[in-house]
């Protein structure tokens, strides 16, 4: 699998980050030397096997649907780079 | 006060009892040394007013002969990637700045429960991806042992700070060896428990199915104390085990140490690393204990496997910082688009970025099954073969790094040279198996090595005992 222009576009676009110019020849020649290095697991036969998706052997708990501690809206949004009393603020999404 | 040595937590808790140190003197001697002897830039952030506020509430706790917790006057430093309430936490990253808690992580609750000191805040890797601390956007952690040569990482500040006595024990988080490495580095104990054991309601998340929080120490009485107030069922999170925690270790006076062929024909074995790790096990030959070598086919699996998993669940993780919701945004945003692709783009390290493309690459349609279906095939054949190991041995020793600490910068260009640092450690992640590192001894230039048992699920009380036998 080599990587070219496209795969970065899509990959880059799916990630929401950008890669320019000297980046842009960074991360290609790092993906593909990630990639190589992983395709080592081709060489294992896993036919029948079954992926290993949980860790955790015990079945997992749900807690009682209860009312607790809840952060409180000021707490919540505080963290948030640019918000309200209520709400978090984005750029304007529509033009008139 | 001023030349106080720190040995173990259990002799710290007597000399506050007895009133020959206080809790507010402790602190104050820390805070200084913090602040002052910290060349290695292991500390982002001390927390003066909180620490000193918790030393006052225990000094009251003593003066009026109330009980007091099992780690009173443990002064503790936490890795930058733990909630601690009212305090900031960035995970070493600029997309977290300005970012303070809004809670506190299970494990640094039950810590301050039992009276410890939270100190500070510790550098590590740029969200705890990375084996040396080079990756941090507040600059890469020295190794208190030599300073031209790097910690470990990615809790590297975590290690150096208990190395250089700027805190008594940390914590750290272990996702491949973020612990045990840097605490090889650095001459100490380091504890990966296992999978499960240890709430992670609080720890920034890099792989879920990976991340564990663990102690790192001078000794392994300490890091089984810190273990055990730290472990079992926290209802915050769902992967937390119920399992009882103060189970009574194996009684056996003998132990099977397996140990893998492949480890002693490694080419990149330093022979110095080599010969520590013969003599260990002559000395388990010769104490009575068992040493069988067995052979382990997915030694050249376990690093291709691990890097696909975790950078796919650290892609998925990581699409939360967004320059909306926390953190940092862009100046340059415009539009929604914009703000994701710009704050993103600004806020997160090079390193960072390689993992979110190479997870998101594994994950994609088209790509899924033979990137992340098979390596999720892989770490089942590894598990398996891991349990299989553990049926006949009661522990499997291995060197817990190839080589000793290495200088600044040298593996700084080639991230695969950097993600093979962790050969030896992922396999207990990659099975969620509990591992301790404890020292073996040093280089002709006095650098640590050190030696990793790696134990049954769920029994880290046989793991202590045997780390304190041999």
């Amino acid at each position: 699998m080599e990587v070219n222009d496209k795969t970065i576009d899509k990959l880059s676009d799916l990630s929401r980050l950008i890669f320019d110019g000297e980046e842009r020849d960074n991360i290609k020649r790092d993906l593909d030397k990630m990639l190589v290095f992983v395709d080592k697991l081709n060489s294992l036969d896993t036919d029948g096997v079954d992926p290993l998706v949980y860790m955790t052997e015990e079945t997992l708990q749900l807690r009682k649907d209860e009312v607790g501690k809840e952060l409180s809206p000021s707490e919540a949004l505080k963290n948030g780079p640019s918000h309200d009393s209520d709400y978090f603020k984005v750029p304007k999404v529509l033009d008139k | 006060m001023e030349d106080y040595t720190f040995t173990d937590l259990s002799k710290t808790r007597e000399e506050l009892l007895s009133g020959s140190v206080s809790a507010t003197s402790l602190t104050n001697l820390y805070l200084k040394r913090a602040a002052e002897g910290d060349r290695f830039n292991a500390f982002l952030e001390v927390f003066h007013d909180s620490a000193l506020t918790a030393a006052k509430r225990l000094d009251d706790k003593i003066a009026s002969g109330q009980p007091v917790g099992k780690l009173a006057g443990a002064i503790v430093g936490i890795k930058d990637n733990m909630c601690y309430q009212g305090h900031k936490v960035s995970a070493a990253s600029k997309i977290l700045e300005g970012f303070e808690s809004v809670f506190t992580a299970t494990a640094i609750q039950r810590l301050i429960d039992e009276d410890a000191i939270i100190l500070g805040r510790l550098n590590c890797d740029e969200f705890a991806m990375g084996s040396s601390n080079e990756n941090s956007a507040f600059g890469p952690v020295k190794n208190p042992i030599n300073e031209d040569l790097v910690p470990g990482g990615s809790s590297g500040g975590s290690a150096a700070a208990v190395a250089a006595d700027l805190c008594m024990v940390s914590l750290g988080s272990d996702t491949g060896g973020s612990i045990r490495q840097p605490a090889a580095f650095c001459g100490l104990v380091g504890v990966k428990p296992t999978y499960g054991r240890i709430s992670r309601c609080g720890l920034i998340a890099f792989a879920s199915s990976f991340d564990q929080i663990g102690p790192f120490t001078k000794s392994v009485h300490d890091a089984e104390l810190v273990y055990q107030v730290m472990a079992g069922r926290d209802a915050m999170d769902a992967t937390s085990s119920s399992k009882s925690v103060h189970e009574s270790p194996s009684t056996k006076e003998k132990f099977t140490f397996a140990y893998y062929d492949e480890v002693m024909n490694s080419p990149g074995l330093h022979p110095r690393t080599k010969e520590l790790f013969i003599q260990k096990l002559d000395a388990l030959r010769a104490a009575g204990h068992e040493v069988i070598s067995t052979s382990f086919p997915y030694l050249d699996h376990l690093v291709p496997c691990y890097y696909v998993l975790t950078t796919a669940e650290a892609s998925s993780n990581l699409g939360r910082y967004d320059g909306v919701h926390y953190g940092r945004r862009s100046e340059a945003s415009e539009d929604i688009p914009t703000t994701y692709f710009n704050s993103r783009t600004e806020g997160f390290g090079a390193e960072v970025k390689r993992r979110i493309m190479l997870g998101t690459f594994v994950l994609s349609s088209g790509y899924y099954d033979a990137y992340y279906s098979k390596g999720q095939k892989v770490r089942r054949l590894i598990k398996n073969a891991t349990d299989e190991i553990l049926k006949k041995a009661d522990f499997i020793i291995s060197p817990t790094t190839p080589h000793p600490a290495f200088k600044m910068g040298e593996k700084a260009n080639d991230p695969i040279a950097l993600y093979l640092e962790d050969i030896f450690t992922v396999q207990a992640n990659l099975s969620g198996n509990p591992a301790i590192t404890i020292p073996m001894g040093t280089t002709d230039d006095g650098l640590p090595l050190g030696v990793q048992l790696f134990g049954r699920s769920f029994d880290e009380a046989t793991l202590f005992r045997a780390a304190s036998l041999i």
